[in-house]
Formats: structure tokens, C-alpha cells, sequence
């Protein structure tokens, strides 16, 4: 994938942050509604982790805002390679089964940005890359540790004695 | 696929400005948790606002949709979102009109507009989320469903082979046919705003997954797969495309150049002229 | 003999014979000649070569009801014509012409004791070329009617494309042979008035362009497609728009599609096509949108006698939909009130933000009329509308339980309609209390409606009261035109929501009350009884479609009371 300077790299990782954390918020929104509220609360503590991240980007590039993108910007994943993906919820799903996704996303995040610090990109890309492979590798660690202070899921952790409701 | 397009120009809303505060209803994990956030993305990047446009829709979890947009909404009754959003495009052409069905609203209890509405070629966008199921009644095969999938109220399957509404929409002349995956919501997003720049009649299939009923629709994502071809406008090769397709396909398949439907409804007599021709 | 008020002729045939056009060219010559007039048909099944008749009535006062009997059956042939033959009663002293080469005519009409005089259409139209026998069968007519040949000429120049000239030597020929016949004696016309010729489809139409129409979605549908035919070249005149449906579910879908946009919108349909519809009039109700539908009603049910009249959709008009469904039905109760009524019908759907039905039939539909100029009503009602701001409600618990709705393409006040029972904002929900809100809501803009004079025609003084609506409302009037000394007319024209108060306000000292409509089961008796107390003694004088009432069937129902 052609990441030609730093600033679009740099945009690109910012475009993912965010885009995890947009999820995160609507993950949370979504087991609010469903009553889940533990879970709810667990997805809203990682999109304000990734809110953060972004932040920070901003700050590091002396940027006011999103800087615009290339108009036609792909990734080579369905979604950005941090976002979880909308059928990975469940209505109850147990605090371990949020951290499993994030942890998924971390390492989707890592590897991409290890992919790009290995291809032909210009040495301040790859430096940059380099550097923010290493903080998702930390990001991992961070939630492999969280996974720890989680109880496992009881067996059958989705099972419902009551049939879906019919509502119209 | 998994384009992120920005509107040259920075867009005026973005997408969240068109998502309202209401609570979508949906189980989490729903694919049309995705769709309504394309269809944002969409309009958002159609520049458009919100009083602008009118998301119409009939009955199904899907068709929930409107509500949980900013814009004008209309929740009608089971299958008939086609006739009210021909009826209010027709009556109103300055709006952009969105439809909403899912595959037993659209293709089952409506399925006589969608032959209709594709022939009529008016400039609406229709958006069907196809989940292969009646999710709203718990669970029903409907005219997409796999002959085999096993259900209450047909066990052991329904052994009738399903329903083709690209084949179909295509044969009934509309004018834009894509398939969209819920799963990329920005791809959607993007599918979704080409459909509504096209003029006439577009129809964009968004496969959609029903984690309740059809958990095994999550296996979706490893099966998509863009179209190995760009788009056509030649009806005769999209007909050999479409029939050999399997089902997987995602993108633009048929981009046609018919004019989309207009009346001139110019007139500009006055009522009491009319009377003229009764006069004894 | 006195000179008669109006004369009633038929003219029968079977397919090719023209029966129809020339009965249209009599009504024409009448009109020209200062009379009033009306013609009303009947046919076979066949869609094409069927035996018909069209049948008028040419009369010195305005109506829209038939007379007791004719005065003449004319027939060009006499092919299957006896398959109406209890539509075209006869008196003793009727008079039934035929073409001698057509054969005698047929027994249940001669039974009648009415007098036979045979007429060579066929030999006589021979002599001339290029013309047909049914204008010559029009210029017998017209001859002995008495109208002058001058109102002859005048309706075969306006009606006739090609053969004119034929035509009018035809016709004359015909005018000439009724010299030897027996003349009827029709009483001189009344004075010179500003007059229409139309049909109730027609009038239903314009009315609805009255009322602000500008949105028609048409599924086509006997007797209801003059009406949206009617509609289609009219609504582009004045910049609306038509769009044909594929089917009903859609009409009706498409008319809340565009009304949702801002736009009145009407559909037009009969029994079956209402049924079809009743789901989506449900979805009018709940999210509050406007829309008329004309149900031009014919024999039911199912498919039933599709080109016959009857007022049997009653009951599915009023109370056909789903839940508690508060809606407005009205009937117009002659010809030329298919006009004001829809047009009415419009403005309280507007208004009111409601569906609202028109419950016309085939006898008033396809009835062809020459009627008083309708006084024509004011600007068309305009609906409430918002204009958006913080915190918009579409669904407000207003006072008057209207409130404003915002038309799409309004900032600020984006909302979404829903069938879906919802609170003030149009969130859906299924809350005790928002239910019951809204369903108080809904009641509370038709319980507050004040219809003013418009809920009824009442006619007449007395102790005994002849209570019907629609198309029977004219032999009623007739009835007791002849002698209704002691009779009230009560002719509801608004249906629903009902209006208690006033029906006993009209019926305060009334003993006694006739019940009369058109329909097997006694739908309207049975809504009164529902609806409203009626006093005294009450009877029902009823049968089903195709047959209209005739004047003295309701005065002697009258009579054995002994009041009229
Ligand atoms: C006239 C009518 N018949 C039946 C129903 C019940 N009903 C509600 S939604 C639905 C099917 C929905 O399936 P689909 O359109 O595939 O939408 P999904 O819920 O899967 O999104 C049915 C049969 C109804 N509301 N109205
Ligand atoms: S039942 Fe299926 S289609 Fe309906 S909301 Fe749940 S997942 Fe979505």
C-alpha cells in the first residue's frame, strides 16, 4: 500500500483511532439499550482509550483537526484494521468477550502498522510506523492484563430461557 | 472495497448529524446496525441535509430505520414502502427519497411494487437489507432463504429455491443494481451514495446478517467479495453476470442509461377554468 | 291529460347499435331545449356487442332519481334485451317501439299491457347513406318528446365526429315518423338557467381539484375509472399529478406518500379495491395523514355485479379498519353533490389530518345529468402546518387535537410518520399512557368537528321521517315531492363521525321513521341504531342492489303508516 509521507500516514492511523472509537461509543449505546450495562460501561472506558489515542496524534503533528484525506482512501480490511465489527456483539456478552475484541483489534492494529514499517515507504514513515507498532504491542500487553482482573464467562453465557420478542 | 470517501469539498454535516438520539431497537450485533451508519456516511457524503431528504420504509426490524435517522421518515405498514415513496417523489421531486425494506417486506408482501417500482425507473434509492429471514416474526424463511434452512414453521426447510432480486430488478428495468455487505460499512456507504446520484430507480441489496436467527450469517464476512468486473450498462451482459453469480458479488453490477420517469406537471390553469366543459 | 313534469324513455339495443351515443345526443337536445335531464345506463356482461340500454328521464324540474315507469321503451333490437327488463318497468300506458325487421318485442315487456307501435328504423336509416338506425330511433324520440328539431340538429353537431350530415337527415327522418305516433306530453321547460351537464364522477373529480387536489394515484377499477380518467388530463391542467398504480395497495400508499409530502391526494376505487386498502387507511389514521378516498361503490361482495350500484360498502367504510380508527365517511346524496361533498370531503381531511372515504355509487357515479349550476364554496381549507424550531412535536397534545405538521423540506422540524403508536414527538412506543394520549388525541379532532348545516340535507315537516343517504335520497325526495305532507327527509351526508345531537334535534317530535337504503342486510339500519336513539316506532324499507327505488314503492311503504 503506498503511504507516500508522513503526513498521510499519520492521517491514516488517525482516521483509525478514531474510527475505533466511534465504534466503541456505539457498542456501548447499543448494550445500554439492551440493559447490558456492565459491558456497556467496559466499551465506553476503551473508546475513551481511543479517543485519547487519536488526541494525541493531533497533538504530535501540531494538527488543529482532521486533516483531510486523499479522496479515496482504502483500507485493505472491510472496516479499519482497529474496528471491531458490528456482528461481533451480543446482547449478552460478558465483560472477557469485550476485551477479546479489543484485543483482536490491537493486534489488527499492530500488524498493520508492522506491515507498512516493512514495505517501501519513505524512512520517516517507517520510523513513525515503527513507533506506533510498538505502542499497540503495548496496547495488547495492556489488555492481556485487563483479561486477567476479568472473571471467565460462565458456561452458556448465551443461552436466554425466553424466546426472542416478536414486536410487529 | 472498504473505500473511505471524502465528498471533494469538505462536506457541510457530517455523518453523525443525520443519526438521531433515538435508541435503535436492534439485537447487537445486527447487520442493520452498520446499514444505518452507511447511510449516514452516504448522506453526509452527498452533502445533503437532513429536511432534504425522506427515509421511507414498511415493516421488519430493518425498516426501522427511519426513526433512527435525522431526516423526514415515514414507518408505513408491511410492504408498501415502495407505493408511499413513489407517491411522495412523485408529488414531490425536489426531496431525495430513500427506501428501506428487508427481504420479507421488499421481495414477499411488497414484491409486486419492487417489479413496479423498478419499471416505473422514478428516482428513488431502495435500499433492501437481506438477512434471508423474517427477523422481526421470530425467525420465518422468506423469498431469499436457503431451501434447506430448517425453521418452525417450515421444518426440514421450505424446498422452494430462492428468489433472485438483482435477476429480478434488472428484467423489471431498473436503472442502478448493486450489491452492498453490511460488514463494510463504508464500502455500503459509498454503494449507497453512487445509488442515489444515479438517476431513475436504484436498487442496492445489502446483505445484512441476522445474528439472532441466522447466526451463521457471521460467516458472511469471509465470503464477500468484490465484483471481478466493473460495471456494465449493457442489460444483456448483466443478465449473464447476475445469473452466474453467487450471491457473494459486492459493488456496482448494472449501471443503465435509461431516463429516470418524469412528468411534466407544468399546468397552470386555474380550477375555475375547468368548469368550462361542463357548462350546459 | 295534464301536461307531464318529465318523461322517461329507454333506448335498448345490443352491441354495434349505437344505444348509448344516441341516448347521450338526447340528453344533449334536451338540455338545449331548456330541460333538465338525466341518463343512467345499464349493459350485458360482454365487453363488447352486449345488449344495452340507456335510460333518461327528461324533466322540467332538477333530480337525479327515476320515475316509476317508463314512458317509452324503444329498441333497435330486441336481442337479450329482456335481461333488463326489471330495470325498464313498464306502465299500461307506456308506449314500446321496435323495429318491425327486429321481430315483436318480448313478452315481460308487452305483459305490461303497454301499447306496441312498430317503427322502421332499419328501412328507414337504409334510404340514406351512411346513417345508422339508432338516429333515427333519436329522432323519434325527440319527436315525441316535443323537443324542437333545431335542439336535435344542435346535440348531433356537437357530439358527432363523422357521419354528421347523415346523421342529422337520419335523425330528421326519424323526428318526421313520430308524427304518427303517439306524442308524449311534456310540459313546456322552466325558465332559462345557468345549467351543467355532467356525470357524479365528473362532479366528484372537479370537486376534489376544488378542494386542492394535486395528487391522484389511479388503479383502474368500474365504476370508479371515469372518475380518475376524469382526473388525469384535469390535474395536469392545473399542475398536479397523476400516477398510475399497479394495484391498490399501492394507490392508497402512494396518495399518503405524496399527502405525507405536502400534497392533498385522492384515490378513487370501488368495493374491492377499498378492501384492499383498508390497512394502509388504518397507517392515514395513526400518523395523522390526509387522504380521500372516493368509493364508488357497486354490487358486492367480491367481484358482485361490477357495473350495478349498490350501498353495501357501508359497513366496511365506517367500520372496516383495524383498532380504533376515528376517520371521516361522507355521502353525497344526488348528482350534482358529488361535487360540494368531495370537495368537502377534502377540506375535512385536510383539516383534520384524517382519511376521509366519499361513499358515491354507480347510479350517482356514471349518471349523466343535466343539473343547477353548483354554487361553488370558497378557497380550498388549508392544512395546519409547522414551521419548525426547537423541540417540534409533530404529534402535540393540542386542545383542538389537531396540531401542526411539518412538510419535508421544513429545517428543524425533521420528524418520522409512523403506523406505530408513538408519543408527541413520533417516537414510537408502547406505553399505556402515550396510547391512550393519542387515541384521545385522534377522537378528541372528530368529536370537535363542527359540520354546520353540511351533516344532512332535512327536508320537509312531521311526525313521520324518512331517513336514508346517498343515491337513495332521490326517489326519497321525489316521494315526498308528490305528496310528503307529514314527512321529514333526514339524508345524512356526513356519516362519521356521527352527529347525535343534530339527528335528534331533527327527529325532535317524530313518532315514526322510515329506514331506506340500498343494500340487503340493512347496514344503515343497523349503524343508526349504533350511532344515534331514534324515536317512535322504526322500519326499514330495503333491498339490495341493482335495482334503484322507484317514487311510489317508497310513498306506498309511507302509506301503510298512513301518512303520506
Ligand atoms: C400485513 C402484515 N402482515 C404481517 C405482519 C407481520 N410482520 C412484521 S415484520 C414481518 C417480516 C419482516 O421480515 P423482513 O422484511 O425480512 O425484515 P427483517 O425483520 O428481517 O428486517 C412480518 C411478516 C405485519 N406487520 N403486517
Ligand atoms: S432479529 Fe435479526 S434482523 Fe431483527 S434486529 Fe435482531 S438480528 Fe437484526
Amino acid at each position: 500500500m503506498p503511504v507516500p509521507s508522513l503526513e498521510d500516514f499519520m492521517a491514516r492511523a488517525y482516521a483509525m483511532e478514531l474510527e475505533a472509537n466511534e465504534r466503541y461509543a456505539q457498542f456501548a449505546e447499543q448494550l445500554d439499550t439492551h440493559n447490558n450495562r456492565e459491558v456497556a460501561q467496559m466499551f465506553r472506558k476503551l473508546a475513551a482509550v481511543e479517543a485519547l489515542h487519536a488526541k494525541r496524534i493531533l497533538e504530535e503533528m501540531g494538527w488543529p483537526s482532521m486533516p483531510a484525506l486523499p479522496p479515496a482512501y482504502a483500507w485493505e480490511t472491510l472496516e479499519a484494521p482497529e474496528t471491531a465489527a458490528f456482528d461481533e456483539l451480543h446482547y449478552l456478552m460478558q465483560p472477557m468477550h469485550a476485551l477479546e475484541i479489543a484485543l483482536k483489534c490491537e493486534q489488527q492494529a499492530q500488524k498493520y502498522f508492522e506491515d507498512i514499517a516493512a514495505g517501501d515507504v519513505p524512512p520517516a514513515v517507517k520510523q513513525a510506523a515503527l513507533e506506533m507498532a510498538d505502542e499497540e504491542r503495548e496496547h495488547v500487553q495492556l489488555i492481556r492484563d485487563w483479561m486477567k482482573r476479568v472473571p471467565q464467562p460462565r458456561p452458556n453465557w448465551d443461552e436466554d430461557p425466553d424466546p426472542p420478542r416478536v414486536t410487529e | 472495497m472498504g473505500q473511505r470517501v471524502n465528498a471533494p469539498g469538505a462536506p457541510m454535516l457530517a455523518p453523525k448529524d443525520f443519526k438521531s438520539d433515538y435508541k435503535p431497537v436492534w439485537c447487537p450485533g445486527c447487520g442493520d446496525y452498520s446499514v444505518l451508519s452507511a447511510i449516514t456516511k452516504a448522506l453526509a457524503m452527498l452533502a445533503l441535509k437532513p429536511e432534504n431528504v425522506a427515509v421511507v420504509s414498511g415493516i421488519g426490524c430493518s425498516s426501522r430505520i427511519p426513526a433512527y435517522t435525522t431526516c423526514y421518515g415515514f414507518h408505513g405498514v408491511h410492504g408498501r414502502a415502495l407505493p408511499v415513496a413513489t407517491g411522495l417523489k412523485a408529488a414531490r421531486p425536489d426531496l431525495t427519497v430513500l427506501v428501506a425494506s428487508g427481504d420479507g417486506d421488499g421481495y414477499s408482501i411488497g414484491g409486486n411494487h419492487f417489479l413496479h417500482a423498478c419499471r416505473r425507473n422514478l428516482d428513488l434509492t431502495y435500499i433492501v437489507m437481506d438477512n434471508h429471514v423474517y427477523g422481526m416474526t421470530k425467525g420465518q424463511p422468506s423469498p431469499t432463504t436457503e431451501p434447506d434452512w430448517s425453521s418452525k414453521l417450515a421444518p426440514g426447510g421450505t424446498g422452494l429455491r430462492e428468489f433472485h432480486p438483482l435477476v429480478i430488478a434488472l428484467a423489471s428495468g431498473a436503472n442502478f443494481i448493486a450489491r452492498a455487505y453490511s460488514g463494510d460499512p463504508n464500502g455500503c456507504a459509498a454503494l449507497i451514495a453512487e445509488a442515489v446520484r444515479h438517476p431513475g430507480f436504484s436498487f442496492v441489496e445489502v446483505l445484512s446478517p441476522c445474528v439472532t436467527f441466522r447466526p451463521e450469517q457471521r460467516e458472511w464476512k469471509t465470503m464477500v467479495h468484490p465484483a471481478p468486473v466493473a460495471a456494465t450498462d449493457d442489460p444483456g451482459r448483466a443478465a449473464r453476470r447476475l445469473m452466474t453469480d453467487d450471491g457473494f458479488n459486492v459493488g456496482v453490477l448494472y449501471k443503465g442509461k435509461r431516463p429516470a420517469y418524469a412528468r411534466a406537471n407544468g399546468g397552470n390553469q386555474t380550477v375555475e377554468a375547468l368548469a368550462c366543459q361542463f357548462r350546459a | 291529460m295534464d301536461a307531464l313534469g318529465s318523461v322517461s324513455v329507454a333506448l335498448a339495443g345490443s352491441g354495434g347499435a349505437g344505444v348509448m351515443t344516441a341516448g347521450n345526443m338526447l340528453l344533449e337536445a334536451a338540455s338545449h331545449a331548456g330541460y333538465y335531464g338525466l341518463m343512467t345506463r345499464t349493459s350485458g356482461p360482454q365487453i363488447r356487442g352486449g345488449e344495452a340500454a340507456a335510460m333518461l328521464r327528461i324533466s322540467t324540474f332538477p333530480g337525479d332519481g327515476q320515475d316509476d315507469a317508463f314512458h317509452v321503451l324503444a329498441a333497435i333490437d330486441w336481442q337479450n334485451v329482456a335481461r333488463f327488463a326489471a330495470e325498464l318497468p313498464l306502465a299500461p300506458a307506456s308506449l314500446i317501439l321496435g323495429d318491425p325487421a327486429a321481430g315483436e318485442p318480448p313478452e315481460v315487456f308487452t305483459k305490461s299491457g303497454a301499447r306496441y307501435a312498430p317503427v322502421p328504423l332499419k328501412v328507414t336509416a337504409a334510404e340514406i347513406a351512411g346513417a345508422w338506425p339508432n338516429m333515427v330511433a333519436l329522432g323519434v324520440l325527440a319527436g315525441i318528446i316535443g323537443l324542437p328539431a333545431a335542439s336535435l340538429e344542435a346535440a348531433a353537431r356537437k357530439a358527432m365526429k363523422k357521419g354528421l350530415e347523415p346523421g342529422i337527415a337520419a335523425a330528421q327522418r326519424g323526428y318526421a315518423l313520430a308524427a304518427q305516433l303517439p306524442a308524449l306530453r311534456l310540459a313546456p321547460p322552466p325558465a332559462r338557467s345557468d345549467r351543467w351537464l355532467i356525470t357524479g364522477n365528473e362532479a366528484a373529480g372537479y370537486g376534489a381539484l376544488r378542494g386542492g387536489v394535486r395528487f391522484v394515484a389511479a388503479y383502474p377499477i368500474t365504476p370508479a375509472t371515469e372518475l380518475l380518467e376524469y382526473l388525469a388530463p384535469a390535474l395536469a391542467k392545473v399542475g398536479g399529478t397523476l400516477v398510475q398504480a399497479e394495484d391498490e395497495l399501492a394507490s392508497i400508499n402512494m396518495a399518503l406518500g405524496a399527502s405525507y409530502g405536502g400534497v392533498p391526494s385522492l384515490t378513487a376505487t370501488s368495493g374491492p379495491g377499498l378492501s384492499l386498502m383498508i390497512e394502509s387507511l388504518g397507517l392515514g389514521v395513526a400518523a395523522e395523514v390526509p387522504v380521500v378516498v372516493v368509493d364508488v361503490m357497486r354490487t358486492g361482495p367480491s367481484t358482485g355485479i361490477a357495473t350495478k350500484s349498490e350501498q353495501a360498502d357501508l359497513g366496511t367504510a365506517l367500520y372496516g379498519l383495524h383498532g380504533d380508527a376515528p376517520h371521516v365517511v361522507v355521502a353525497p346524496n344526488s348528482l350534482e353533490d358529488c361535487l360540494a361533498a368531495t370537495e368537502w370531503a377534502v377540506g375535512l381531511a385536510e383539516a383534520l389530518q384524517v382519511p376521509a372515504i366519499v361513499l358515491s355509487d354507480q347510479y350517482l357515479g356514471q349518471a349523466r345529468g343535466v343539473v343547477d349550476a353548483p354554487a361553488l364554496g370558497s378557497a380550498a381549507v388549508a392544512r395546519l402546518t409547522a414551521q419548525g424550531g426547537e423541540g417540534y412535536r409533530r404529534y402535540a397534545l393540542t386542545p383542538a387535537g389537531v396540531s401542526p405538521m411539518a412538510i419535508p423540506g421544513t429545517p428543524g422540524a425533521t420528524y418520522t410518520a409512523d403506523g406505530l403508536e408513538h408519543n408527541e414527538r413520533g417516537t414510537p412506543s408502547s406505553q399505556a399512557s402515550d396510547h391512550a394520549a393519542q387515541m384521545d388525541k385522534r377522537a378528541r379532532k372528530l368529536a370537535q368537528l363542527d359540520p354546520g348545516e353540511a351533516w344532512a340535507s332535512v327536508e320537509g315537516e312531521g311526525d313521520t321521517a324518512l331517513v336514508t343517504f346517498g343515491s337513495c335520497t332521490g326517489p326519497a325526495r321525489e316521494a315526498l315531492a308528490r305528496n310528503g305532507k307529514g314527512v321529514k327527509l333526514v339524508s345524512l351526508r356526513l356519516l362519521a363521525p356521527a352527529q347525535p345531537e343534530r339527528l335528534k334535534k331533527a327527529l325532535a317530535g317524530v313518532k315514526r321513521v322510515l329506514v331506506l337504503e340500498q343494500n340487503h342486510s340493512g347496514q344503515f339500519l343497523r349503524y343508526l341504531r349504533a350511532e344515534y336513539d331514534l324515536p317512535g316506532e322504526v322500519k326499514s324499507l330495503r333491498r339490495p342492489g341493482p335495482l334503484p327505488f322507484r317514487p311510489a314503492e317508497i310513498q306506498h311503504a309511507l302509506a301503510q303508516w298512513g301518512s303520506a
